[in-house]
């Protein structure tokens, strides 16, 4: 069950997450506890972020009154511009993305694999909404970074040897950052790179449903 | 389509499509989500009860705008988008087999349509090697890693929303309104455009048009509602 669940908020897997920019990048972040991070950007980093529907340098939510139907971002949510920003078309814009100029995309999910395979576009039998931008977006940026529950609600662990849903894409994931800690995709499967708050590496192995290297 | 550039103004939507509309057409329509979609043709073409339409658009409306206005008058027979979660009708009819569906990533989608319209017939990517989006397509390597091969789209016709034309057909687009209506108005064999304005011939900067007249047939000018799908909002900063 997710309250008895130690470890990471949604707040702090964001920050943890912010960890993982670096000066002078062109970052994606998908919807969820991706859009979290830009609260927490560490203090002397500059990141541009890109929306991927034609914008790069998205500033904050405007102020009440001020919403402009011409200017949101890849969840359809009104945004503001900011000094720097430029605007472009969808081609162009997933011409940098597939092109690799984008330096990281930090993405939610349904399930990872331990080779890095991604799902997060499709439950077979339930309603399918569509991948939007994510298939493009995992296959063409230079690292994936996944910010996800450790478990479904169900308790069951969201990472895992194999994917069982339609995967998003191939073996794309870089970085698994969870409410238990930090896992990278390895050779061989997945290395635990550092632990949540009160969580201790026996408990994250018995939680986790992969090999852990 | 030829003709003579004074010729591309027309006074309504309905009269800028007079004569292009055919039962069974393939529309590639611009717009993401709400934002930047051709309002005020699709309007027209639901008032033309033109019918068997298939779309190339990222999105699908809502239920009441957008494309979601010809889904309930069953205009409608196939959709090529990459996300349609925000219709409930658009379900109804794809769960109950009335509408044909065909995923494509959002970049692919864009790239189909700029490649159609730059006369390149297919093109190879990464997007959707190892998924179900690749099954029975051409697999090739390129220096070490796998790529798909995508076909360009080529459009009877195309509807796209600028913000301002000048009577020659060069678009100027605003803010993130821009985005699929380059591509979609490339891969028409005629283009549709519809504007907020059309503005004396000489009066946008040359080097600021990001449309050249070349792609748009026909132009509009018309009352936009510009509906907003998810409004955010801050509060209001507390003076300094």
């Amino acid at each position: 069950m997710a309250d008895a669940i130690k470890g990471w908020d949604r707040n702090q897997m964001a920050a943890r997450a912010a960890q993982e920019l670096q000066d002078g990048w062109y970052v994606n972040l998908g919807i969820g506890i991706p859009t979290l991070v830009s609260n927490y950007i560490p203090d002397g980093i500059e990141v541009t972020l890109q929306s991927e529907n034609g914008m790069l340098g998205m500033g904050p939510f405007p102020i009440d009154g001020e919403e402009d139907a011409d200017l949101i971002n890849a969840g359809k949510q009104t945004i503001t511009e900011l000094p720097q920003t430029a605007y472009f078309d969808s081609a162009q814009s997933f011409g940098m993305i597939r092109g690799g100029k984008i330096a990281m995309a930090i993405l939610g999910a349904m399930e990872v694999a331990e080779n890095g395979d991604l799902a997060n576009w499709m439950i077979p039998g339930k309603l399918v909404k569509g991948m939007g931008g994510a298939m493009d977006l995992v296959a063409g940026v230079g690292r994936v970074v996944v910010v996800m529950d450790h478990a479904n609600k169900h308790g069951q662990s969201k990472v895992l040897r194999e994917c069982t849903l339609p995967l998003t894409g191939k073996a794309v994931v870089d970085r698994i950052i969870t409410n238990l800690g930090v896992l990278d995709v390895v050779d061989g499967g997945l290395r635990i790179v550092e632990l949540a708050d009160g969580v201790s590496e026996a408990e994250l192995r018995s939680l986790t449903d992969a090999t852990l290297v | 389509m030829q003709g003579g550039t004074m010729k591309k103004v027309f006074g309504s939507a309905a009269e800028a499509l007079d004569g292009l509309l055919q039962d069974g057409m393939f529309i590639a329509a611009g717009g993401f989500g709400l934002c930047g979609i051709p309002e005020l043709l699709l309007q027209a073409i639901k008032e033309a009860g033109t019918r068997d339409l298939t779309f190339a658009s990222n999105n699908a409306g809502v239920d009441d705008f957008g494309i979601g206005i010809l889904l309930q008058t069953r205009q409608v027979k196939k959709m090529i988008s990459s996300y349609v979660g925000e219709n409930a009708e658009f379900m109804r009819q794809y769960l109950s087999g009335e509408l044909e569906l065909e995923f494509n990533p959002q970049g692919t989608l864009a790239e189909r349509m700029r490649s159609g319209g730059c006369g390149i017939p297919g093109f190879y990517t990464k997007t959707g090697v190892g998924t179900v989006i690749a099954d029975g397509k051409d697999h090739k390597d390129f220096d070490g890693e796998t790529y798909i091969l995508e076909r360009g789209i080529v459009a009877d016709l195309s509807i796209v929303k600028a913000w301002k034309a000048d009577a020659t057909g060069n678009l100027v687009f605003r803010k993130t309104a821009r985005n699929f209506n380059p591509p979609a108005a490339m891969c028409g064999k005629v283009c549709v455009a519809e504007v907020e304005e059309i503005v004396p011939t000489g009066s946008l900067d040359p080097d600021g048009i990001h449309l050249p007249g070349i792609y748009v047939h026909r132009i509009v000018q018309g009352e936009h509602e510009k509906r907003i799908e998810q409004r955010t909002v801050r509060a209001k900063k507390e003076p300094v």
